[in-house]
């Protein structure tokens, strides 16, 4: 097997596709989260009194509407990306060899676990109607 | 004004690991730069001391070293700015050759990757290869380098990836990539693309702070990451 080599006389680098996405989406996702989080942050600090928010007010108030329910599973999905790519970089910068390889996978399998309670509690709430 | 210079010395056929020595040596901090009193040094107190240095003055990039803990150049750096204990280093993340001096073949061999010429396939004119100054405006600040490893040595991500081609490597892309005149920058956007490349940047600016031409690079770097996924976009 022939390998490609640059005018410079090394041997061509591989890979990059997957490093590129990433960085992109945590660019991204940076942005989004700017909008997502600060929006959460007035709705449940300044707009409501937070000490009126138990599971019931969730329910009735917030997650009554379609429309906040895809907006919190928005901001939850861009928390886990952002935070479990944030991880991964260090992680990539300072495991090496075999240990990266099993830190990595622990990492996605708690990514997983999160994201698929996270779409459950979303998905399943049932809405009670106010009053 | 007496200096308490501390130097980090390592002499490979004694010494198991490097250690410091001081040494008192008379300065005048209106005048005098670390370059200075590492002469004054070398020549009046301790001949075996070991640093590199050539034009000394802030053109050649020899003698970038660690001055109280920050990549400096020794010939620019005055006495005024650092008190009256300065300590001296080599510089971070290159193996020790002796006492200042440091090994830099990984350094010049990543900056060799990137294809530091320029490339242009087209007949050789007669004259100069000639274009606006808006176009030379636009890679101006990258040619600034003077190759004294200062920005690729202070950064974290290379002290934990030796494999990563660092700061000094992509400014020097950078000037060929946003030359008109060039024709290979898809190549050296494909070498920056792979994962030793700029996706190994986060940010941090200690490239920039320790910059001896005060060149932006930290967004040298993101200029090229952004090349690099408007190509592929």
């Amino acid at each position: 097997m022939s390998v490609p080599y640059t005018r410079s006389g090394r041997a061509r680098p591989r890979g990059g596709g997957l490093e590129l996405t990433i960085w992109y989406l945590m660019r991204l996702t940076g942005i989004a989260l700017f909008v997502f989080a600060l929006t959460h942050y007035l709705i449940v600090h300044v707009i409501y009194d937070p000490a009126e928010q138990d599971a019931s007010w969730i329910a009735q108030v917030r997650w009554s509407s379609t429309f906040w329910r895809a907006f919190d599973w928005s901001l939850l999905m861009l928390v886990l990306f952002h935070a479990f790519m944030g991880v991964r970089t260090v992680v990539v910068d300072y495991v090496k060899g075999r240990a990266r390889l099993l830190v990595l996978t622990g990492l996605y399998l708690v990514a997983f676990v999160l994201f698929v309670l996270g779409t459950a509690v979303v998905l399943t709430l049932p809405v009670v109607p106010k009053g | 004004m007496q200096i308490e210079l501390r130097i980090l010395r390592f002499d490979p056929e004694r010494d198991a690991r490097p250690h410091w020595e001081s040494y008192d040596v008379e300065a005048d901090p209106k005048l005098d730069r670390v370059l200075d009193l590492l002469h004054r040094v070398k020549y009046e107190l301790d001949g075996s001391l070991t640093f590199r240095r050539s034009c000394g003055h802030g053109i050649c990039g020899s003698d970038a070293l660690l001055i109280n803990g920050r990549n400096r150049l020794a010939c620019k750096e005055r006495i005024e700015k650092l008190g009256r204990r300065i300590s001296i280093a080599p510089l971070p993340g290159l193996p020790v050759v002796k006492d200042l001096v440091v090994d830099m073949e990984g350094f010049f061999s990543s900056y060799r990757s990137v294809m530091p010429f320029l490339v242009n396939e087209g007949p050789v004119p007669a004259g100069e290869r000639r274009q606006s100054a808006a176009d030379r405006a636009r890679y101006d600040d990258t040619t600034k380098c003077i190759l004294c490893a200062a920005c690729t040595t202070s950064c974290p991500s290379f002290w934990a990836n030796e494999g990563y081609v660092g700061p000094a490597a992509i400014v020097n892309a950078h000037r060929f990539i946003f030359d008109t005149r060039d024709e290979a920058a898809e190549e050296r956007l494909e070498i920056l693309a792979g994962d030793d490349g700029v996706w190994r940047c986060r940010t941090i600016f200690n490239c920039t702070d320790a910059c001896p031409r005060g060149i932006h690079i930290t967004q040298a770097i993101l200029e090229v990451s952004s090349a690099i996924v408007e190509r592929r976009t």
